[in-house]
Parts: C-alpha cells; structure tokens; sequence
C-alpha cells in the first residue's frame, strides 16, 4: 500500500469530485455563456461552487473570481491590486517566506518602478509585527502574507496583521496567500480584514487548474486576462465549469464537520512529532504544537531535519517502500537552489539540504504514520553510514 | 500533395563491390523503419537508387524530417508523377512544376532525360531538347545553361514519369545494420548520446546499458535516460536499453576503498559489467562518451585504468572532442535539452573532494582487493536483476 504524506504539494481528488466533474463534460457539458437550456445547466455548477465557497468564508458570491489556480490568484491580486491602485502609491509589503507566485509578481512590479518591502520572520517562521509597523507608510498600497507558510506550516497572525494595517493605513489593501490555509481552519476576510484571498483547489482534494481570488467589494483590482468580458469582465475566458464545479463539491465535502476534522488532524500530527522524534538526530523546523488563534502550526505540515542525512536521498529510499514525501517545498524541489523559508527562519546551514516536509490530509492514518516512522528507522542509520560527511 | 515520391542517393555504399546489395537493402530497412506510420509506402531498388512512393497521404515536412536522419542517405529528391507521358501532358505537367516550386522565374536551367521505356517516341536528348525549348517559351525570363545550371531539371519516363529538381542533402555515413553491434555505456551526461549517435552513423546498431543507483539516483535520473536512448534511436534505430542497479556495488567500494580512487574503481566495474552484457548479446564493442582530460576520471592514466579491465575494443568517438564541440553535436541531434536536466547520475554522488588524477593501476587493484571476498557476487547479482527496455 502506498503512504501518500505529500498532501501540501497536491492531494487526491474526492470521488464526488471526478463524478460531478465528468458529468459536466459529458452531460451538462454547455457553454455557461450560452443563451440556451445547456448554458443555463451549465451555470448551474458554476453558481453552486459559488454559493458553498462564498459560505464558507462568509462572503457575497460576487466577491469570488474563478482562475486556473493559486498561482493565478496571487498574481491577479498582487500585479492586478497594484496596476489598479498605483495612483495612491506605489509601495508594497511583503515576507520573506513567501511562495513564488507572490515573490515574483513583487520582483516583477520592482521592475516596472514600485517599492517592496520584505518583512523578517522569526526563529518559529512568524512574521515579525513590529518590522511591519514600521514598513506601513503613507504610500503602501498593498500588503500581502500568506495564510499557512508551504514549507514549515508556520500560521501567520492574520488577524493582528489585519488590524495593524487598518490602524496605520485604512487604505492599505490586504492580500492573503490562503492556498495552504484555505481548508485547513475558519477563515473569515471580513473579520480579519481581508480585502484580498487567494485559493487553490488541488491542495483540498478538487481539481488541478481552478482556484479563486475573493475580492473585497469595493476594492478595485485591474483583471490581468481580457477577452470575453466573463465573470464581470474580471477574469476573461469560457469558464473551467468541470473544475469549477470539482472545486465546489470538494469544499462542501472538506468544509463538513470542519473542526472535528481539524481535532483529528492535530493529533495526528501531535503522533507524527512524537514518533519520529525517536529517532536520533531530528529538528523539527517551526513551530511543534498547536496553538490558540492565528498562531502556531498548520495541522497538516512537517517540517523535519535529518543530521547528517541528504534530503533527496532519504526521499528517494523512501519512495522505494512506497512512502511518498517532499524536499523542501515540492515548488522548489526540481530546482537545486535551496529553501528561502528555512534559511529565513535560521536553520542551521548543515540541515538546509537535509530537510523533509510530511504533510497529512484528513485521509491519513495513524497507520500511515506508524508505517513512515519504522520505514524512517529502518533507512536512517543506513544512509547515516553512507552520506559523505556521515562517516566518521 | 505535389510530390508522391522521393529519390534517396546514397554516397559511400555505392563502393563496396560484392557487398553493395547488403548496404541497399540494409538502407531500405532503414527507410522503412523511419517512414513507419507515415502512411501507406513502398520502397524499391533499381539502377543504384532508392525509391520511396507514397500511395496514400502523408505529412511532406515530417517524412523528409524522418529521411534526414537515416544514416546512409546523401541526398533526398522529392519527386512528382506524371501518369499521362503523351507530350503535350507531360510538357503542361514539368511547366506547371517549375512555376510551383521557382517563383522566382529568372533562373537558370538544364534538362536531363532517362528514357527506361524505350518504346517512347522521343529519345533521351529530344526529350531535353524540345522541353527546354518549351520551358523558355512558357518563362521567358529563364535561361538555359549547360555547364553551369542553377535548377537541374531531372525527367525520367517510365511507366510513369518522374520529375524532380530539388536535391535536400542527408546526413550521410552509413545504414545502421552494416557494421555490427555494439553497447554504448549511457549516463544521463551530454557525451555519451553524442557518442552512441557518432558510432551508428557508421553503420552500427546500438544497446545501451545504464547504471542506476537508488536511493541515491531519482526515478526522474532513469526517465531521462530513457529519454536520452530514444532521442538517441531516431537515429540508430531501437536501442536494447540495460539498467543495472548498481547500489549495493557503489556502496561496497565506498566502505571499502578509499574515497580518493573511488570513481577510478566504480568506472572500472561499470566497463566490466557492460563489457559482459555486451559478450552476451552478440556486441563487438564498447562506446564511451569519454573525452581526453575532462574530469578526474578522464585522464590519459584513468582512462588506460577503465580500460585495463576490458578485453573488448573500447570506442570513444568524442575523445578529441572539446566540450562545445559536443554540446554542438548534441544541440543538432536534439539531446541537449534533455542531457542538461538536473538530475544526479551515480558519478556524481560519491565523489570525493579530490579524486586521483594519475591513479596508478597496481594501487588501484590492490584497493579491489579489499573487496575480494563480496564482489563476483554483487556483479552477478547487478547482472541478474538488470532491467531490460526497447527504446524506439
């Protein structure tokens, strides 16, 4: 049986999510732009996928822009927010530890004349409150900070965030990368104050290519893709309605019994730390246990450091017993430059290529772990012989 | 579709004497195997050329695209059809050609007839004659020139007559087939495919063998071996891959051996293990992409220390190489993209800080010897367990 504890890079879809979506390709398969009886059905989806996302944050529905992915949405809300508000200024605030769909749209807009700054994180990966006091200005037209950091799982405090930014400069747009968070706790934009939230739908059991922007009402935003006029001339081109429609069933789905789920899942990772804290050897990067609010540890990421071990090694002999884990963050994996969230938080430079990151999803077993753990103990000691630098 | 045939000239099989029908009809082979799935073909012989007739559709940029890399072809000479020989068609059918390839109608030209039916009322040099003739009433800005023509307009009446003019040059060498077997040692590098494309371009067909090392080498290392062999296959033809999982072998020498020679000596086993693979399916020699003075292991002294444990000629085509002559080679083939993807191979893993450069073969087989008692097993078992591929 295969362990798949890679659940931060993408998860398996939901049965009721492959039914809904091959029904809309084979049976209700219309245009929703399209005048007729089949473009109405069409809509449908679309508006039901809505309607279960916009509850779930406590939002309007037409708050909510459907892209092809979170990647879409920071980029929307970052280069979109920024073309769309330059008049009021042209300086953004952003962390360290973002995800590469925030970092480059911020060192795109350097290049087109605006100002970034990017704030420091402490030892835990928690963004640093008072840095960003002193960053907000007169002129700041946007802040963005993800929700859950991708590769150490680190929450950041949103809700502070939210209302320091609203102190210094009720101006200030606030954008949250939510693609890792969205699923994962209650969020609510209104109560945070959040005018901008990016989601994904493949990291909560939906479909690859669809994910959401919300946007706040009244908060302008320029759309980056022109053509048709759809979604109120927001988001041009024929609506995903299979992935749409895929990403709305995994929410209900996900979003059912949310904090009963979450219980679990903190255990579960409570179980993970424990375990493989047995082995001789082992740091766990950011935060180890659960905390009140908008603090502490995501419930489904681990970030685990191996002394003297390479990361890509002990992978790949996992992968060998079927246990299916990431380097990093996956994102970066293919690339050999190593994490900017591990070197951000002051990880030690012997464990920067020597860390996995484990992450659950509500389908995972305490056998799973159990299973991982003794596959851990089996390879360790092995590759700890072999690894240059491991010998004596 | 204009052209329903092409003409292949052959250069260098024309000379081999008794042995000339071998060289066509492994040419033939070829060009059947590379034009498989084009469409609907046959491929004749007569008078020292080589027909290919299509009787159905066909793609004319991908056909000639597959031609150019059948080794063996000098030129390709797309071909039109003329049914209907009676004079006044043919004349209509080789003005209405000219016009459609040369819009460019200030040329210069000359007329070479065959006449294979000689029932045909006109002879040969009428046949030139009375079509130049035509031609330059039809293009008065066109010129005859015997001795020196830009367009040399071929007309050969058969039972159909064939017309061609355009001449688009092959990559020439040999077929594959005509010159043994050999087994071309493949790392994930960019040497060692333009090593076994050098060697099947005179006539050799190929078998590969890579050595794969997990944990330490990934899934992805091996894929784009893979790869690699079938970039490599376009050309040689389908390519018998072995993947040795050469492991527990890497980390014999590693405990064992010292770091400093560790390359030397695990070169020294993959040429053995390769060499005995190659005994056994029937192959004459070993290809390397080694290159005199590139790495450690490439030195004149580390090369004669691989060598030392081969009996079979070992033929290393890129030795004189430069590196850009290679990436060269390798960019015309269509290899490098693949050969740069950063994916470790098992030289890469254990190297040492600094690796001997002048090893010294009684030192090195004294060092083996410390693994005496554990490796004929080992080679045995990487031999047994190997995994065996056809990569086309």
């Amino acid at each position: 049986m295969e362990i798949y504890l890679d659940n931060a890079a993408t998860t398996r879809a939901y049965e009721s999510v492959c039914q809904i979506m091959v029904k809309t390709m084979r049976q209700d398969y219309g245009n929703p732009s399209a005048l007729h009886m089949k473009g109405v059905e069409a809509e449908h989806y679309v508006k039901n996928a809505r309607q279960y996302i916009a509850r779930t944050l406590k939002i309007g529905e037409k708050e909510l822009i459907f892209t092809s992915g979170g990647t879409e949405s920071n980029n929307m809300a970052i280069i979109g927010g920024a073309m769309a508000n330059c008049r009021a200024g042209k300086h953004l605030i952003t962390t360290g530890i973002e995800h590469a769909s925030v970092y480059n749209p911020m060192m795109y807009l350097e290049s087109q004349g605006y100002e970034v700054t990017y704030l420091p994180v402490d030892s835990t990966g928690t963004v640093r409150l008072d840095a960003l006091e002193k960053a907000i200005r007169e002129d700041t037209i946007l802040v963005s900070v993800m929700c859950v950091n991708n590769e150490i799982g680190t929450i950041q405090p949103l809700d502070k965030i939210g209302r320091l930014i609203k102190e210094k400069n009720p101006k200030t747009l606030f954008h949250v990368d939510a693609i890792q968070g969205f699923g994962k706790m209650r969020l609510w934009p209104s109560k945070l104050g959040i005018d901008l939230l990016s989601a994904s739908g493949h990291k909560l059991h939906g479909p690859k290519g669809v994910g959401f922007l919300y946007i706040k009402d009244r908060v302008k935003v320029h759309p980056l893709i022109l053509g048709g006029g759809q979604q109120k001339d927001m988001r041009s081109g024929t609506e995903n309605v299979p992935g749409i429609a895929g990403f709305g069933q995994a929410v209900e789905e996900v979003f059912e019994n949310l904090e009963e789920k979450l219980d679990q899942l903190y255990s579960l990772r409570d179980y993970f730390i424990q375990r493989v804290c047995e082995l001789d050897g082992v740091v766990i990067n950011g935060f180890t246990h659960r905390q009140e609010g908008f603090f502490g540890p995501a419930p489904h990421i681990v970030s685990v450091s191996f002394a003297d071990i390479r990361a890509e090694v002990l992978l790949h002999a996992l992968e060998e017993k079927k246990i299916y884990v990431s380097s990093g963050s996956a994102c970066s994996s293919n690339h050999p430059a190593i994490s900017g969230t591990l070197k951000a938080i002051g990880v030690e430079k012997k464990y920067l290529d020597a860390t996995l990151r484990f992450s659950f999803s509500f389908d995972t077993t305490q056998k799973d772990i159990d299973d991982c753990i003794d596959a851990l103990k089996s390879i360790v000691p092995v590759l700890r012989r072999f690894t240059p630098g491991g010998r004596r | 579709m204009m052209f329903k045939a092409f003409l292949i000239k052959y250069g260098e099989i024309g000379l081999k004497g008794k042995n000339r029908y071998l060289f066509e009809d492994a040419l033939m082979r070829q060009i059947r195997f590379a034009l498989n799935g084009t469409g609907e073909f046959e491929v004749s012989k007569e008078q020292g050329r080589i027909f290919v007739d299509f009787t159905s559709d066909y793609d004319y940029d991908e056909v000639l695209e597959r031609l150019g890399r059948v080794f063996g072809i000098v030129a390709i000479c797309p071909v039109v059809h003329c049914d209907d020989n009676r004079w006044e068609n043919l004349t209509k059918v080789v003005g209405d050609y000219m016009d459609a390839v040369y819009p460019d109608k200030a040329f210069t030209f000359k007329v070479e007839s065959r006449r294979a039916d000689k029932n045909y009322p006109k002879k040969s040099m009428e046949i030139s004659a009375d079509m130049g003739e035509y031609l330059l009433d039809r293009f008065p800005q066109a010129k005859v020139d015997v001795h020196n023509p830009q367009i040399l307009l071929n007309i050969e009446i058969r039972q159909k007559t064939y017309i061609y003019s355009l001449s688009i040059p092959g990559p020439g060498g040999m077929p594959v087939g005509t010159n043994g077997k050999a087994m071309l040692l493949l790392s994930g590098g960019i040497d060692s495919p333009v090593a076994g494309y050098m060697i099947a371009k005179r006539g050799v067909r190929i078998d590969a063998t890579y050595f794969h090392a997990p944990p330490y080498t990934s899934e992805r290392a091996k894929e784009k071996v893979i790869d690699l062999a079938k970039i490599v296959a376009r050309y040689a033809g389908p390519i018998k891959l072995n993947i040795v999982n050469f492991t527990d072998i890497q980390m014999a020498i590693y405990e064992k051996c010292p770091h400093d020679e560790l390359t030397i000596i695990m070169r020294r086993y993959m040429m053995k293990i390769a060499e005995y693979i190659a005994k056994k399916d029937g192959c004459l020699g070993l290809v390397t992409g080694e290159s005199i003075g590139q790495v450690a292991s490439q030195t004149m002294q580390s090369l004669a220390a691989t060598n030392a444990v081969c009996t079979m000629p070992v033929y290393r085509p890129v030795i004189g190489f430069d590196k850009n002559d290679i990436v060269e080679v390798s960019q015309k083939i269509g290899a490098f993209e693949t050969s740069i993807l950063p994916y470790e191979d098992c030289c890469t893993i254990f190297v040492a800080k600094h690796p001997v450069t002048k090893p010294n073969i009684r030192a090195i087989e004294r060092s083996e010897f410390h693994l005496a008692d554990v490796i004929d097993e080992l080679v045995e078992t990487a031999i047994t367990t190997r995994e065996v591929l056809i990569c086309e």
